[in-house]
């Protein structure tokens, strides 16, 4: 029989990623981007849109719901498996939408009227079957998942109208990101960077090897020189690993410190971040202390190793997305458009 | 006298028009004979300008302070002013370098220095043809240094010191031919100080700075014994070189036990006065570890200390009795500046440490790491958290004495600083040295951590001994800085080296900063065995200073 088959084999599937997470987390394995975990979340929640038993979009969503708050809980510091599932739930609110016939705007919206004359929760419970439903969803994940693989490169053509020549550009740690954009800038343009190294992972390194490689001339610093250089420097590029609903940033340690003598230089701040990174949540002070990773720790000594840092919206000039570039003002907005309110609390 | 006090008062009080008054009275009286003498200086100058030998930092202080020994001052000044306020006179005034202009700064200073320098040349054949006196110069050629007259109000040009013109291949090569003369007449010419190179591919904003790798140390470029080098003076230089020495206070107690070992071994050679001839015993030793490792400020105020005691000694002086009583001044210095200042220090610290406060400190400064422990034995109760950075680490010899104290550590790297700075009550801070403008220069990531405690509103306080005040003025850490063995920076993470071979890669530089300035806005308090004062105040510390001496 065809349906059990296929049940074991998407459960095994849902295990096998979660496993995948959770080494990922705990620092055994190798580090994923987070590009290449959205990929694999869309197309496991395609998997189990194609290969699960439902029956309406409510059941639909309570099915990845499920598996949403369980791949959620193996690495909670990886927000982009967060972010894909809202994605993926508010296309199947959209097409249920659709197919029901009802028009896109006035249930995107909460406009000032509706909220006025309906006078109470909505009753839409997406109980309702529909047989084009399925197709439809599975399609619309598929253009999700061609505008993921573009977003490096989308992102990259962008470079050109940010970087001039001779100029000195300041970046941290790894992001593929950054280095996409940075080398499709090169080909063009002849400008200096400076990476810092982050310590103590020290992936600036790899950074810094990669694009010299690729021709331009770069320099490698300690986290310690990043306020002495800084009065040289014209931009700050860094990639991030969330962007938070008010604007702010979750990214690699020492960013903040980046962030406070850019803002003393008055040195434009420039994140380059895709939108699958956008997440709904706010900063909450359990961010900071949930990942620690190389302990080393001697008999008498706490030592803390903190993985990430929270950056507010002030100190952050400008957000280059795959969509184009946007003030941290705007990102509430932009956020709005991508997930329904509902599903913020998975 | 009185005219010339009321008129150094004036300086802080009443402004310009006092200095405008003050120089053309002084200039007045030696118009004419100046205004020959430099035509012909020019002259003479001109013809003898390719083979002319020009002095380094250390003979010129030596000048300064034999200047004011022979007394050969100008009309107007009296003969009771004391010697040492020509010293800092040269500070305070303008130095119309623009020293925050980096690489293109190099050529300009060259061309200002020309004229001025034939300026002072006429002034001081002016006075000396007027007292009569052979100035006391002894062997050297008629320094390019600043005539410094005993009111501090003349403009002043102070020539800038050799290592941060690395990119003036003129000035590399002057170093080089002073290297070479730098010896006793009677050793041959084969025994000079060697000229340390430059290692590695060295980052364009730092063209102007030394890079040395710590694999080549200069010893292995003398020969075997050392017949021009004491050696002690070697043990020194390679103990600096190595990093085995290190932090200002440890290398200017190691520097002063070094000049201590040489004075006892020294023996005055017939014909010759010690008081003169000591000092130019030292100078090829000053050299040398400046190229081991560039002196320290508090190592040069050091030096500048023992060469004054050197050349006051009365040339009737016995031997003996003269390498006593230098030794013992050595020692009061240390004691003084050093140990003593520390103890007060701790004094003042100890009041602005209170229960329950959680302070972070950075790296390791022996001041801070005595004050921590003296508060210890105090029993006040507080915990510390130590920063620390790639590729030093010094935090660690930090962590290690204060834990075998017994305090409460936590550590961190100073990228976590944002992190675990709202738990934080104060920041304390060491220092290297406190320029005249107020800006601290200390190790590269002091400025980090003021500045990120400044955006969480925590109060920074820097403790530095008062011998460590320096002179110069410095707004950014790219003019005068050091750069360290860029290999440094070369780590295995994950069983992987990026870096191993970025020599090979010609657009890939690694840059090793030891030191970078704090602006005195971030500085809340400086304290120093004199008080408690801001950070503001390091001119006036130093001119009471020198007014004292």
């Amino acid at each position: 029989m065809p349906g059990p088959d296929k049940e074991t084999d998407l459960t095994e599937r849902i295990e096998a990623f979660l496993f995948d997470l959770n080494r990922g987390g705990s620092g055994a394995g190798p580090l994923r981007g987070s590009a290449e975990t959205a990929r694999e979340t869309t197309a496991l929640l395609r998997r189990i849109t194609a290969q699960a038993r439902w029956s309406s979009a409510g059941d639909l969503m309570e099915i990845i719901r499920n598996e949403g708050r369980r791949m959620t809980a193996a690495q909670p510091s990886e927000t982009t498996v967060g972010n894909m599932i809202r994605r993926v739930l508010k296309i199947i609110r959209e097409e249920y939408a659709r197919s029901r016939g009802s028009s896109e705007e006035a249930d995107q919206q909460e406009s000032l009227h509706k909220l006025l004359t309906s006078g109470g929760v909505s009753d839409e419970n997406f109980r309702q079957p529909f047989a084009a439903l399925k197709p439809n969803v599975i399609e619309a994940i598929n253009e999700l998942l061609t505008e993921l693989e573009g977003t490096t490169d989308n992102i990259a053509m962008q470079a050109l109208e940010h970087i001039h020549s001779n100029e000195v550009i300041m970046t941290i740690g790894r992001s593929r990101t950054v280095e996409a954009f940075l080398k499709d800038a090169a080909r063009k343009r002849k400008f200096h960077v400076i990476v810092a190294e982050c310590a103590p992972f020290c992936q600036g390194h790899e950074m810094a090897t990669s694009l010299s490689k690729a021709g331009i001339e770069t320099t490698v610093i300690t986290d310690a020189a990043i306020f002495a250089v800084m009065s040289r420097v014209n931009k700050v590029i860094i990639g991030t690993q969330t962007v938070l609903a008010n604007g702010g940033l979750r990214a690699v340690n020492g960013t903040h410190t980046l962030a406070l003598a850019a803002k003393h230089h008055s040195t434009p701040l420039i994140v380059c971040a895709p939108m699958f990174k956008l997440s709904p949540q706010v900063r909450r002070l359990s961010f900071l202390s949930d990942f620690y990773r190389y302990c080393e720790i001697l008999s008498k000594v706490n030592v803390h190793c903190p993985v990430f840092d929270y950056v507010p919206p002030e100190l952050i000039t400008l957000f280059i997305s795959n969509i184009g570039g946007h003030a941290p003002s705007y990102i509430y907005r932009l956020m709005s458009e991508l997930y329904h309110p509902e599903d913020h609390e998975l | 006298t009185d005219v010339i006090i009321e008129s150094s008062v004036g300086y802080f009080t009443e402004g310009p028009e006092r200095k405008d008054d003050i120089v053309k009275a002084k200039q007045e009286g030696k118009e004419l004979t100046k205004e020959e003498k430099q035509r012909l200086r020019k002259e003479k100058k001109q013809q003898k300008k390719s083979k002319e030998k020009k002095d380094d930092k250390p003979s010129r202080d030596s000048e300064k302070e034999k200047k004011p020994a022979s007394a050969a001052s100008p009309a107007p000044q009296t003969p009771t002013q004391p010697p040492a306020q020509k010293a800092p006179s040269a500070a305070p005034a303008p130095v119309p370098v623009p020293a925050s202009e980096t690489p293109s700064a190099a050529d300009k200073p060259a061309k200002s220095k020309a004229e001025l320098k034939a300026e002072r040349r006429a002034r001081q054949e002016a006075e000396r043809a007027s007292k009569g006196k052979k100035g006391d110069v002894g062997p050297q050629a008629a320094p390019g240094k600043p005539k410094a007259p005993p009111s501090e109000l003349q403009p002043v040009v102070k020539r800038l010191p050799e290592h941060v013109q690395v990119d003036n291949p003129e000035v590399l090569k002057k170093l080089a031919k002073k290297l070479e003369r730098q010896q006793t007449p009677e050793y041959n010419a084969a025994t000079k100080i060697p000229l340390r190179s430059d290692y590695g591919y060295k980052v364009s904003l730092f063209s102007h700075l030394h890079q040395y790798s710590r694999k080549a140390p200069l010893t292995q470029q003398l020969g075997i014994p050392s017949t021009v080098i004491h050696p002690a003076i070697v043990r020194l230089g390679l103990q600096y070189s190595q990093g085995i020495v290190a932090g200002s206070n440890a290398r200017s107690v190691a520097l002063l036990h070094a000049f201590k070992q040489v004075i006892r071994d020294y023996t005055t050679p017939p014909n010759e006065e010690l008081s003169r001839d000591l000092v130019n015993r030292l100078k090829p030793y000053i050299s040398f570890l400046n190229q081991c490792r560039p002196l320290s400020a508090s190592m040069g105020n050091a030096i500048k200390y023992i060469k004054k005691e050197i050349s006051n000694i009365p040339s009737q002086c016995k031997e003996e009795e003269a390498k006593r009583k230098l030794l013992n001044c050595i020692d009061c210095y240390i004691n003084e500046k050093i140990v003593l200042a520390a103890k007060a220090i701790a004094k003042y610290s100890i009041e602005k440490i209170s229960d329950g406060d959680v302070i972070l400190v950075y790296g390791c400064s022996s001041l801070v790491n005595h004050i921590l422990c003296e508060a210890f034995e105090k029993n006040r109760k507080f915990r510390v958290i130590v920063v620390d950075s790639r590729p030093r680490l010094e935090g660690r010899e930090a962590l290690r004495r204060l834990v075998q104290k017994g305090i409460n550590c936590t550590y961190v790297l100073i990228s976590a600083v944002s992190y675990i700075l709202p738990e934080v009550s104060k920041v304390f801070l060491g220092a290297h040295a406190l320029l005249a403008n107020g800006y601290v220069m200390s190790r590269v990531g002091t400025s980090q951590i003021a500045l990120v405690a400044k955006a969480f509103n925590v109060p920074v306080l820097v403790c530095c001994e008062t011998y460590k005040f320096c002179e110069r003025v410095q707004t950014d850490s790219f003019v005068s800085n050091e750069l360290d063995d860029p290999d440094d920076l070369i780590v295995t993470r994950t069983g992987t080296t990026q870096l191993e071979h970025w020599q090979e890669v010609p657009s890939l530089g690694l840059l090793n900063l030891v030191y970078d300035v704090t602006p005195p806005d971030f500085v809340d308090l400086v304290i120093t065995d004199l008080g408690m004062i801001p950070c503001t105040s390091v001119p006036v510390v130093l001119r009471v200073k020198n007014v004292d001496q």
